[in-house]
Parts: structure tokens; C-alpha cells; sequence
């Protein structure tokens, strides 16, 4: 597999937050905690974050609030301006971009869901849809056809001429999801899309985003403080704490392989099972005889299997390649959430 | 107090609290007094002599000369009179009353006016508002005093949208570079608290006198509010609007416009409404300087006192300010709603075709039948006279009359003459530590700094007689206004209900304009000292009842009812409960009443002061500006002290109570 150059990439990136930042970072002695910089009266938002996202990956940045993940995302998009470090998107870097650059990079690559939906409240459903469109100055005829098509696309046929504040909370982020997909977009950043959600429609906006990336295949940064949500999402998964990336890694192996006992923590309570895929627990080097599972079914889909064989290692198949067995007696572990 | 120095040690930082340093100031102030009143106090110390006295006023007349004539500024400022402002006043002049001069409209019938203000309104508001929009025109026209309303509209029409422009590119201007903000922060609060004669003057010597000048003061009178609203709209708009606004590509001026104006609308609509209330406010006022209209014909018939026809343009103002009031706040909250799909364009604009429809058919109407155009004085149900005899044969039944007099009576010699004299005896260096000793008390030891050079300066402007005389007709009207308030917010705060209506009330007073206030006052107590000092209380008593209510009412419930649930009696729970909690929020409203106060005692000038209004509005007459300002700056200084050492209070009280 050749590896294509990464959409994003950042190299030991630094936001902080206070008066000459600059400065202070440049003066500041290696090792310094979060708490030490903030003794010094400055915040770190991002400290130190080295990170790069595949293109049609879906990332997951989690974190507790507060966690500097919100802030990182705002750095790749340029929103802030980073302290040190580099910030590369599709090979430019972003922080050496001119003002009219950085406006074409985000009316064209660009598009961002945010939290509470930023919606402009003067505006319909379509003139929402249709404000990117319109900033890039298409004329009225082609951005209103492309506006309704995304409108359809999420679902809200009938409600163009609705304002925001006549629509319930997931159809304000169906709208917010329709506006930033207007542009065609390569990089999609979503900010805590669903946090303001009900936990029902939560979970229908969840699928509904879901079928949207199943069709659209876009580069994404998603950001949640919903573990659960993470493991549901992500290809890859980055673990954020006091600004830093605790883990950067798949969902199997953060609740296989927690880096730090943060990340321990909190995985501690998630049904294991559910995430853990058999081709994580596969030992190459195990030989394991008769009908094999497939290294995409989780342990929780084998469940049945597991405890009804009496083999002590079970082939693993990837595609047409037995790629090794997997111990039974782990694999029941795993079930039971022992560790 | 020996004893507390000799405490100290020599050498150590002082460590005395404001409060300390206050009480030593106000001791010595009360020794000062009491050798005054023992004749062993130096002269020097009791008033400023005479040859002490800077020529303030010289070298502002001075420096103003510089700026009219040897920079050409007045050159400028009457072209603009003369040209584009001319022009548009004539053109609404036309257009309302028939003015008959270039450019050439013809006069709308009143007729039409009332039928669209209607429409408005129902657009607006649904049938309250219709039936207030047109019943005021309705009124207006019928009561005969069309003419006047129209030539104060004509100015109004003109300065509310020009103080919306200038007031919205700075209020953007200070929000988005910070040096402007610093720049126009403290001219605006000396602008909100500088008597209005003081604008008066200058605007009469660079824009001639009548309309020009008096659209030009209400212009600059009205323009502080809509700076503060747009500047506090921008700061609120939501970061992730303005970060959406970003990633969609949007340039500064597509931010601007597109994303911040439109999501700030609220708050600038709010500042709409108050150009539009301070407009009417000073358009009236501007009768002091020959503008014609409701507030000329007002200031003549109080002046003649006609009562029954002040009391009929004072229903006018009232009405005109109301309906203004409630349809710029009805537009406040007025948001767009959407259209079902397949609406046909005459049922998306039917307001518009309705009003229209109403405007042209009443236009043509007039053309044929003179009575909707124009109702003639003596067509007019003006009965001026007869409620004139009314009032006057009410005063004179001998309960009413015993009433006003035993209350004037005992205002004057018991109350108002005697304090009056006292304030006056005080020694100039006493006083001023007086204030200084409330001001750190209040605010500490910035607001008593300031307080000791703002009064400092007053003194050294040689009006300091003038000037207590002012500060004595607020203190005593305020205290007055405590007195009837304060039981009143309390009272009307014990049931929704009635504060309610109680809010309402105030809420209506406050869209009045200042003059008004001074109709109930004349009527009741003639031209009198007492008529002063009423005409105060009345206004200062609005934010008064107000806040004490919004205070009370606001006290989170959870406080009160830990103390319903530890047993406390009504009593009980409003002293040691409510009060406490509310203050911060009265001493707000404590704080308007004062500033209100300032504002009023110098259009009582009027009645016939003796103090810094009676000299403003003599300078009036010429072209004294140095003295014009001096004095306006006297007041401007006094009410300031007030302002920060309150304002510093409440917010340092409020922080202090978690609020």
C-alpha cells in the first residue's frame, strides 16, 4: 500500500493563550507541565500536538471539556493562529497563507459544523445553506439549485423558507451540516455536532451523518467528549488532556493498548466487546484449526461462538488470508470485561 | 483621632480603609463648619476670593473663536446648514405642514398619515398598535395642533435617521479599534450628563437658530445611545455565528455585513429606539432656541398660563411619544416569518399594498373634500378654554387650594428654605471634603480622588453659589422622591400584579418627554420655587419605583423562600432578605434618579431658578459660549462625582453578592 501525502499535518503545534505568546513559548524551558505554564499566567490550549489525518479518514478528537480540543481543530482551519509548530493543509501552510489565501482555502476545501449551529438567525433555511455560496459570490440561480440539493441530501425538503428559529435542534444542525457541505468540501471539521442534541435524536443524527460519509467519503475531524460516539465514528481516535494528545490510535487498540493511565481510565467503563474486532486479538504466530471468524466481526458478534467452541485458538480470516488465530480464553476475557 | 495617629507608626504604608480616611475628611469638613458658623474662619477658606478665579470662560471663548472663524469651522458647519440640511428639513417640512418652499411637494393629508401610521401599526403590533398609531394622528389633527406636531416630525424624520448613521459608524468604529473606544469613551459619559442648554448654544452659533440648529442638537443629543447599542450588540454577537461567518469565506466588509450587523439586529433596533425617544425629547426642548413646533407652542401657552392648551399639547407629546415608543419596540421584536410555499407576491406585501392602498385613497379623498386634508383652527375640537376654567376652578375649591398651599407652605419654610441655607453656609473647602468623604466611602479612593478634582474644578470656575443651589434642588427633590418611592417599589413588588402595572406606568413616564413634567408640577403649584422641586420629584421618582421593584422582584426565589422556611416573618424577610439583596440593583436605579434630577433642574430653569439653568438659559441669548460651557461643565462635573462613586458602589456590591 503506497501512502498518499496527509491532508492535514502538524508538527509540534503550541497555542497559547495570554499576552505575547511568542515570546513566551521561545523563552520557555522544555518539560514545562501544563500547570507550570499556567503558573506563569498563560494557558495552554495546544501543547506540543503532532498529528496527521489520511485523506477520507474520519479522525475523532476526544477529550473532557476544557481538554484544548475545540482549539486544535480551530488551528488546522486557522480560526486561531497557532503559537509554534506547523500546520500544513493539502501542503500549504496554513499560518503563512495571505488573508485572501486563507478566505479561498476555506470557501473552497473547508467546512465547518459547529456546536450550538452558528446559524445566521436574519437568514432562511436556504439563504443559510446558500451564505457560502453566495460569500464566493455565485450568482443567485446556481447557489439557490446547489443550496436545495444539500438541503435534500439532509433530509429538510420542505422547510427552505423556515428561519432557525422555527426548526427544533437537529433540524438547526441538519441545516448546519447542510451549509457546510454546500461548498463540496475536501475537509470536513465537525465541532461537538450532536452535544447539543437529545440523546434520541443524538443517535438518529449520529446514522444520519454516517450515511452521509458512507456516500460522501470526506476527510473528517470530528470532535466529541462522547466516548461512545467516538467508537462509533472514528477510524482513528486522539485522546486529548490539559491540551496534549494523550493517544493517537484505532478504537481496538485504545481499549486494548491504553497508552497512559488516563486513556485507561477512560475506557474502563466501555463495553469492550463491542469495539474489540477479532483481528486485533489475532497472534500471527498461533495456529489455530477448523472454521475461522471473520477479523472484522467483534468479540460481542462472536459471542455465541465463542462460548459454544471448544477449540483453544480460532483462525482468524482477513479476506482470504488466515492472518492468525485468536486465543479463546483472551478472547472470553474480553466478553466478560476482565482484564 | 489623635489617639488613631499616634497609633500609626512613622514611616509605615498607610493602611487606612477609604471609609476611615472619609470619616477623618468629613470631621474635618464639620469643624470648618462649625467655625464658620463661630465667625473664626478665615475668609479665604469659606469662599474662593474673587481674583483667585481663572478666566475660564475667556479662554474658552478664546479658544472657540480659534476654531470657528481662524479654522473656518463655522464656514463649514453653516454651509451645511444652509445646504444639505436645509434642503432636507424643507423637504419634510413640505411634505408634513405644507412649508411651500424648494423644493416643491405638496402637503400629505393628515388623513393619509393617520390611515398609514394604522396600517403600521397593525403590521407591527396587531390592534392595540393600529388603534394607537392612527388614534394619536387622529387626535392630533382633530385637537387642531396638526401644524405644530408636523413642524416637530419634520425635524425628528430628518435627525433620528442622521444620529442613527453617525451613531452606528462609531458605535463599529469603537468596537472594532480599540483606540476609538478609548477616545470617544469619556466624551460620551460627559456628553450624557452635560445639561442640554449646553448643546443648545453651540449649535445656534454654527447652524443659525430654528430648525437647522435644533435638528443638529437633537442629532449629536441622540447619537451616545446608538454608539453604546451598536458597540454591545457586536460584543454579543456568538463566536460560533462569527466562526461560521469565517469558514465560509466571508472578507471583513461580507462579515460586516452579511454576519455581524443582521445578528446583532436586536440590540441595534433597541438603539433605534432610544434615537428615536431622545430625538423627540430634544426636539421639544428645542424651543428654547426658536425651533417651532409642539415644544414652542407648550413653552408659550406655560408660559401664558393657559393651562387647558398645555394641557392638550401635553396629551399630544405624550401620545406622539408613546406611539413611537411602542411601535419602534414592537419592531424590536417583530422577527421574520416565513411564507408558506406557493404564496402569491400581493399576499407576501399586504401590509405594504394595504397601507398603500389606504395613503392614496385618503390623498385623493383630501383633494375633494377639504376636511381630510386639513382641519382648520376653528373646525377643531381644541377645548383648550374650557378645561382651562376646569383646572382653574378645581385649584380654586378650598380644600385643593388649602392643600397645595399648606404643602407649599411647609416645603419652603420648613423644609427647602432652611436646607437651602444650610448647604449655602458650608465653607467651599468643607463641602468639597464632604462629598470627597461619600465619594471614598462609596466608591473609594479613585471615585474620592475624582470627586476632589471635579468639585475642586466647579469651585475654581466661580460659580460655586450657583452651583449648590443646583446640587440642593436635586438633593432635595431625590430625597423627596425616596420618601414617596421607596414604599411604593416595595409595596407594588409584594404581587406581580401590581408591579406589573407599576412597571408599566414607568415605563410609559420614561418615554415622556422632560417638559411634560412640568405641566402637573405648574398646575398644581403655580410658578414657584415648590413647582421646581416637584417637577424633579416626579421625573427622579420614575427609575426610583422602577428599580426597586426589578430589584425586589429579582431576588432569586431560593433566597427568599430559605427564609419563608426559617421562619421568618414578611417583615423580617424584606430587611434582612430582600433589601440587602436588591440594593445594588436600587442604588442603579438611586443613580438614574439623580442624573434625571441634574437633567430636570436645569430645564426648570424655565419656572425661574436661582441657580447654574437660569444662567445657562441666559446665555442663551447671545453668543457667550466660553460661559455656556463653563457652566454646562459645572453641572456635567457634579453629576459625574455621582455617577462613579454610586455606580462604583453597586457594581462592587453586586460582585461582592455573588449577583
Amino acid at each position: 500500500m503506497t501512502k498518499e501525502a496527509p491532508v492535514i499535518s502538524c508538527k509540534n503545534v503550541w497555542k497559547i493563550f495570554g499576552d505575547n505568546p511568542e515570546a513566551y513559548l521561545k523563552k520557555m524551558p522544555a518539560g514545562h507541565t501544563f500547570d507550570d505554564i499556567r503558573a506563569d499566567g498563560y494557558i495552554a490550549g495546544v501543547k506540543d500536538v503532532s498529528i496527521e489525518v489520511a485523506r477520507g479518514e474520519m479522525l475523532v478528537i476526544m477529550g473532557l471539556s476544557g481538554s484544548g480540543k475545540s482549539t486544535l481543530v480551530r488551528c488546522f482551519s486557522r480560526l486561531h493562529d497557532i503559537t509554534g509548530g506547523t500546520i500544513e493543509v493539502e501542503g500549504q501552510d496554513v499560518m503563512a497563507l495571505s488573508e485572501k489565501e486563507l478566505i479561498d482555502l476555506r470557501r473552497n476545501k473547508m467546512g465547518m459544523v459547529f456546536q450550538s449551529f452558528g446559524l445566521l438567525p436574519h437568514r432562511t433555511v436556504l439563504d443559510n445553506v446558500a451564505f457560502p455560496l453566495e460569500m464566493r459570490g455565485q450568482d443567485r440561480h446556481t447557489r439557490r439549485e446547489r443550496a436545495l440539493e444539500v438541503i435534500k441530501l439532509v433530509g429538510l425538503e420542505g422547510r427552505e423558507d423556515y428561519f432557525p428559529r422555527e426548526l427544533s435542534g437537529g433540524q438547526q444542525q441538519r441545516v448546519g451540516i447542510a451549509r457546510s457541505l454546500a461548498i463540496e468540501p475536501d475537509i470536513w471539521f465537525l465541532d461537538e455536532p450532536f452535544s447539543a442534541l437529545d440523546p434520541l435524536i443524538r443517535r438518529e443524527m449520529q446514522d444520519e451523518f454516517l450515511r452521509l460519509q458512507e456516500m460522501l467519503g470526506k476527510t473528517i475531524v470530528f470532535i466529541t467528549h462522547d466516548f461512545d460516539e467516538a467508537l462509533r465514528l472514528a477510524d482513528r481516535i486522539a485522546i486529548m488532556k490539559d491540551g496534549a494528545v494523550e493517544q493517537c490510535d484505532t478504537p481496538d487498540q485504545i481499549v486494548m493498548n491504553p497508552a497512559t493511565e488516563y486513556v485507561r481510565k477512560f475506557t474502563e467503563d466501555i463495553d469492550k466487546a463491542r469495539v474489540v474486532h477479532a483481528s486485533i486479538l489475532a497472534e500471527a504466530d498461533a495456529k489455530g484449526e477448523g472454521e475461522p471468524v471473520a477479523a472484522a466481526a467483534t468479540i460481542h458478534d462472536l459471542a455465541g461462538a465463542l462460548i459454544a467452541d471448544a477449540r483453544d485458538y480460532i483462525p482468524v480470516q482477513d479476506g482470504d488470508a488466515i492472518i492468525g488465530a485468536l486465543s479463546r480464553q483472551k478472547a472470553l476475557k474480553v466478553l466478560v470485561g476482565a482484564n | 483621632m489623635a489617639v488613631l495617629s499616634t497609633n500609626s507608626v512613622p514611616g509605615e504604608p498607610k493602611q487606612y480603609s477609604s471609609t476611615q480616611v472619609g470619616t477623618w475628611l468629613a470631621l474635618i469638613a464639620l469643624i470648618m463648619t462649625g467655625l464658620q458658623y463661630a465667625g473664626m474662619l478665615p475668609a479665604l477658606l469659606h469662599r474662593l476670593p474673587e481674583n483667585w478665579i481663572p478666566p475660564f470662560a475667556i479662554w474658552l471663548d478664546a479658544a472657540f473663536n480659534f476654531i470657528r472663524t481662524d479654522l473656518g469651522l463655522q464656514k463649514l458647519t453653516r454651509w451645511f446648514a444652509e445646504g444639505p440640511l436645509q434642503f432636507m428639513l424643507d423637504t419634510t417640512a413640505n411634505l408634513l405642514y405644507g412649508k411651500k418652499r424648494w423644493p416643491r411637494f405638496e402637503q400629505i393629508p393628515w388623513s393619509a398619515i393617520a390611515a398609514s401610521a394604522a396600517v403600521l401599526g397593525y403590521y407591527l403590533g396587531g390592534w392595540r398598535l393600529a388603534a394607537l398609531a392612527g388614534g394619536t394622528f387622529v387626535w392630533t389633527a382633530l385637537i387642531g395642533q396638526w401644524k405644530d406636531a408636523m413642524e416637530t416630525m419634520s425635524v425628528l424624520v430628518v435627525a433620528a435617521p442622521m444620529a442613527f448613521i453617525i451613531g452606528i459608524g462609531l458605535g463599529i468604529a469603537a468596537w472594532k479599534y480599540v483606540w476609538v473606544d478609548r477616545a470617544i469613551k469619556p466624551i460620551l459619559s460627559i456628553l450624557q450628563t452635560l445639561p442640554f442648554f449646553t448643546y443648545l448654544l453651540p449649535a445656534v452659533i454654527f447652524f443659525k437658530v430654528g430648525p437647522t440648529a435644533g435638528a443638529v442638537a437633537t442629532i449629536i443629543y441622540a447619537i451616545p445611545p446608538m454608539i453604546l447599542m451598536t458597540t454591545l450588540g457586536l460584543k454579543k454577537v456568538s463566536p460560533e455565528v462569527v466562526e461560521a461567518g469565517k469558514m465560509s469565506g466571508s472578507t471583513r466588509w461580507q462579515m460586516l455585513r452579511h454576519v455581524y450587523i443582521p445578528a446583532a439586529r436586536t440590540e441595534i433596533l433597541v438603539g433605534v429606539n432610544q434615537v428615536i425617544m431622545l430625538c423627540l425629547a430634544m426636539v421639544v426642548l428645542t424651543a428654547f432656541i426658536g425651533m417651532p413646533g409642539l415644544g414652542a407652542k407648550l413653552l408659550a401657552m406655560m408660559g401664558s398660563f393657559k393651562l387647558g392648551r398645555s394641557f392638550e399639547i401635553g396629551v399630544t407629546i405624550v401620545l406622539l411619544a408613546v406611539t413611537l415608543d411602542r411601535l419602534s419596540k414592537a419592531w424590536v421584536v417583530k422577527l421574520p416569518e416565513h411564507h408558506e410555499k406557493g404564496t402569491p407576491w400581493w399576499k407576501r406585501h399586504i401590509y405594504l399594498l394595504v397601507g398603500l392602498a389606504a395613503f392614496v385613497f385618503f390623498t385623493v379623498l383630501g383633494q375633494f373634500v377639504e376636511w381630510f386634508a386639513e382641519i382648520g383652527r376653528r373646525q377643531s375640537f381644541s377645548q383648550g378654554k374650557e378645561i382651562d376654567t376646569a383646572i382653574k376652578s378645581f385649584l380654586a375649591f378650598d380644600i385643593v387650594k388649602g392643600t397645595t398651599e399648606q404643602i407649599r407652605y411647609v416645603l419652603n419654610v420648613w423644609v427647602l428654605n432652611p436646607f437651602r441655607d444650610f448647604l449655602l453656609s458650608i465653607p467651599t473647602f468643607g463641602f468639597i471634603l464632604f462629598v470627597v468623604a461619600g465619594a471614598l466611602a462609596l466608591g473609594g479612593k479613585r471615585s474620592g480622588i475624582y470627586a476632589a478634582i471635579f468639585f475642586g474644578l466647579v469651585a475654581l470656575t466661580g460659580w460655586w453659589d450657583r452651583s449648590v443651589i443646583t446640587l440642593y434642588s436635586v438633593i432635595s427633590a431625590v430625597t423627596l422622591a425616596m420618601i414617596i418611592g421607596l414604599p411604593v417599589g416595595v409595596f407594588a413588588s409584594r404581587s406581580e400584579a401590581w408591579s406589573r402595572r407599576v412597571l408599566l406606568i414607568c415605563d410609559t413616564a420614561q418615554t415622556f418627554p422632560s417638559f411634560i413634567y412640568l405641566i402637573p408640577a405648574i398646575m398644581l403649584f403655580g410658578i414657584t420655587a415648590t413647582s421646581v422641586v416637584m417637577s424633579i420629584l416626579i421625573f427622579a421618582m420614575v427609575p426610583l419605583v422602577r428599580y426597586t421593584i426589578e430589584g425586589l422582584r429579582n431576588v432569586p426565589p431560593e433566597m427568599t423562600e430559605a427564609a419563608d422556611m426559617s421562619g421568618a416573618t414578611k417583615m423580617q424577610k424584606l430587611w434582612s432578605v430582600q433589601l440587602p439583596l436588591a440594593l445594588p440593583t436600587m442604588a442603579v436605579g438611586f443613580n438614574q434618579a439623580i442624573m434625571f434630577a441634574f437633567f430636570m433642574v436645569i430645564i426648570a430653569a424655565f419656572i425661574g431658578t436661582q441657580d447654574l439653568g437660569q444662567e445657562l438659559q441666559k446665555t442663551l441669548a447671545g453668543t457667550d459660549l466660553g460661559k455656556n460651557f463653563v457652566l454646562g461643565i459645572c453641572v456635567s462635573l457634579m453629576a459625574l462625582t455621582f455617577d462613579m462613586a454610586i455606580m462604583t458602589w453597586a457594581e462592587g456590591k453586586k460582585r461582592m453578592l455573588g449577583l
